[in-house]
């Protein structure tokens, strides 16, 4: 079977500094598979400074990665050029975050979207290309009516972020990646554009890398699902495992601090404790509460680049004297990984055979 | 300290009728069409909407923060016995900070990069000192204050001596809580205080102003769209469309029973694990605030609509229990 698309021990490191040297890992050997059969929606989720965004650029050849190798089609994206340049332009679509500011204001949306039929010659005629915006806007939702000849600034944030799933749309990609699209955008309309999205990987065949940190929409929209802190997977699989049951210590702050829309799941009320028990998480011992807190609180105090052992050690509440070296992920069930030692029983799995735990 | 049981049943906030409009080139856009509130001490109101609904708008216009082309036309604001819309400037510079605060929507933003937080903080005591009477405090006694504050939203008190470039966005914004509550005012309003801020950020913000408010006894009014956070942090939540209450309230009686069908269709939007990859959203648009529609803003998306919403704008009803509804479907009862 083709993959699609291919992270091959994928690292990222920023360096600053002219004299000494200061480097950030925002992505530290990290491989994903996509098929290119099977179309998917995988979330890639994290913090800020997980490295998401790192990974999105990454993924859209904005950036070169440090190390390893991004295959497209079995090709590396770097040594692209020319036409197969060009596929790949085309067939690997972006949604990003910000609506807002993605928009040249000066140009109606006929125009913003007339640019890549005529750059990708996707249109023989006028008629043609009006064509193609009219049945791109008619999946997204919109009424071509509504928004053609209009400005971008004459439009919600929820009819234009549909819009750049539109444009997107209409070169017929094979690849979405979407930036977080929907966390500067209304609840109200969070759904709309999740919908659209998940119609697409099912009617269009697209595969979708769904970026984000916001677990409720993930376990909505995604199939499965990589958690990343500091640039590392902590915990990787089904997305209904993963969220009903996380392994990882970190996965589990995740979730606990999503403010469910649930009036009897309340932060740090029993209700959850109960629910998770039910829901077969590992015991703890102590307080779970002040266990949690203690996890929030440590934020501030990881300072510096960690770059071996456990990245999240320095806010685990499970620290052991292991924990600074690298824990590899352990396999914990058909479609769960997880990168921690509290899990050393289970067998081992390399990290470039990640990708065959996810389910499509 | 007085305790908090009988600061819970004292008022410190009631808006009434407040109207907002801006003038445009294209017209009047009504942004605030009499709206009514009621909070006591203590309490957690939660105001959501969507974009353009009005909530923004709601809270620049308490703390009379509105700008040209915009204005307030009419109505009361009433904080500790003092109506805010008709004190002078002087007085309402006063006022702000000691009787109502601000928590604003980008706290990376609200600080100044060239100033040390601590100097930010004192500046705020400093500008509500009144030289003419005795409780004039020394700089030295200022710091301390500062540095408490600081210490209450869980920062270290040497972020005292920092710039904000070396905080972090949760940092930033507990800082921003800090200053809020220097002076220990009666109201606190947070406009989408976490929306730039991850989970586990947002919620160790939240928890955070909980905590405060319980100290100082003030009432907070949370401001988003995020029902989530609501449903985790609020006593009571006000739904606003189009510059209008459609209903006001009990937390617990939102989620369970919501009686507007807009609250109702919010309701349902909501995600949860029960319903995977279902999604509800509401159909239709927000209303453009320059052509409303006539009747009920809301009935051209309302699947309950029926003659009279088109025509006649309905009244807040309040139904047994105190909630506050306005719609048709729940008549006034004598």
């Amino acid at each position: 079977m083709a993959n699609l698309l291919e992270l091959k021990n994928v690292s990222k490191v920023y360096s600053r500094g002219l004299l000494s040297r200061v480097s950030t890992t925002a992505l530290n050997n990290v491989s994903l598979t996509l098929d290119s059969q099977q179309p998917t929606v995988m979330t890639v989720a994290g913090e800020s400074g997980s490295g998401k965004t790192t990974l999105a650029m990454l993924l859209l050849g904005f950036i070169a990665p440090t190390s390893g190798q991004i295959l497209y089609k079995g090709q590396d994206i770097h040594t692209l050029r020319g036409e197969d340049r060009m596929m790949f332009r085309r067939e690997v679509q972006a949604v990003f975050q910000d609506p807002f500011a993605v928009f040249n204001p000066f140009y109606t949306v006929d125009h913003l979207l007339s640019v890549p039929i005529q750059r990708f010659k996707l249109a023989k005629s006028k008629s043609e290309a009006r064509d193609k915006m009219v049945e791109a806007l008619t999946a997204v939702g919109l009424r071509p009516g509504d928004v053609l000849g209009r400005f971008p600034h004459q439009l919600s944030g929820g009819q234009r972020q549909r819009i750049n799933v539109a444009r997107a749309l209409m070169l017929r990609p094979k690849l979405l990646v979407a930036d977080e699209p929907v966390s500067m955008v209304d609840a109200s309309l969070r759904a709309n554009i999740l919908e659209t999205l998940g119609r697409l990987q099912k009617d269009y065949g697209v595969s979708i890398i769904y970026i984000t940190h916001d677990l409720t929409t993930a376990y909505h929209v995604a199939k499965s699902i990589v958690v990343l802190y500091r640039g590392s997977v902590m915990e990787a699989g089904d997305v209904d495992t993963v969220i009903k049951s996380p392994q990882h210590p970190y996965t589990r702050l995740l979730i606990e601090s999503i403010p469910w829309p649930d009036i009897n799941r309340r932060w740090g009320k029993t209700e959850i404790k109960t629910k998770e028990r039910k829901l077969g998480g590992y015991s703890l011992t102590g307080d779970e509460e002040n266990v949690l807190q203690a996890m929030i609180k440590a934020k501030e105090m990881e300072l510096g680049d960690n770059s071996v052992g456990c990245r999240f050690s320095a806010r685990c509440p499970f620290v052991m004297d292991k924990c600074s070296q690298d824990p590899p992920l352990f396999q914990l069930n058909d479609h769960q990984a997880a990168s921690c030692y509290l899990h050393e029983g289970n067998s081992v799995i390399a990290p470039e055979r990640l990708s065959e735990l996810l389910p499509v | 300290m007085s305790s908090p049981k009988t600061m819970k049943d004292s008022v410190v906030l009631q808006v009434k009728n407040l109207q907002v409009s801006y003038y445009t080139d294209a017209g009047r856009a009504r942004a605030l069409d009499g709206v009514d509130l009621t909070l006591s001490a203590g309490e957690k109101l939660g105001l959501v909407g969507e974009s353009g609904s009005g909530k923004s708008t709601m809270a620049l216009a308490m703390m009379r923060m509105i700008k040209p082309p915009g204005r307030i036309e009419g109505g009361e604001v009433i904080v500790d016995g003092v109506d805010l819309i008709t004190i002078s400037d002087e007085e309402m510079l006063k006022a702000r900070l000691s009787k109502i605060a601000y928590i604003p929507q980008g706290a990376m933003n609200s600080l100044n990069p060239v100033i040390r937080i601590g100097a930010q903080m004192m500046d705020a005591i400093k500008a509500h000192q009144d030289q003419s009477t005795s409780d004039w405090v020394s700089s030295a006694e200022m710091e301390k204050r500062c540095k408490q504050a600081l210490e209450s939203v869980d920062l270290k008190s040497n972020v005292f001596k920092m710039y904000a470039h070396e905080l972090s966005g949760g940092m930033k914004q507990r800082v921003c809580i800090a200053i809020s509550i220097l002076l220990r005012p009666k109201v606190i309003i947070a406009d989408e205080p976490t929306s730039a801020l991850d989970v586990v950020t947002q919620r160790q913000v939240m928890e955070t102003i909980d905590r405060v408010q319980d100290q100082i006894g003030a009432a907070v009014i949370l401001i988003g769209h995020d029902m989530g956070l609501m449903a985790q942090f609020v006593d009571k939540v006000a739904v606003m469309y189009a510059g209008r209450l459609m209903e006001l309230s009990n937390v617990r009686e939102m989620f369970t029973d919501p009686k507007h069908p807009y609250a109702q269709a919010l309701i349902r939007s909501l995600p949860n694990l029960e319903n995977k990859g279902v999604f509800n959203g509401i159909p239709g648009m927000a209303p453009a605030l320059l052509q409303l529609p006539g009747g009920c803003a809301f009935h051209p998306r309302c699947p309950r609509v029926m003659e009279i919403c088109k025509k006649q704008r309905p009244e807040p009803t309040t139904l047994p229990g105190g909630r506050i509804v306005e719609c048709y479907l729940y008549p006034a009862t004598a």
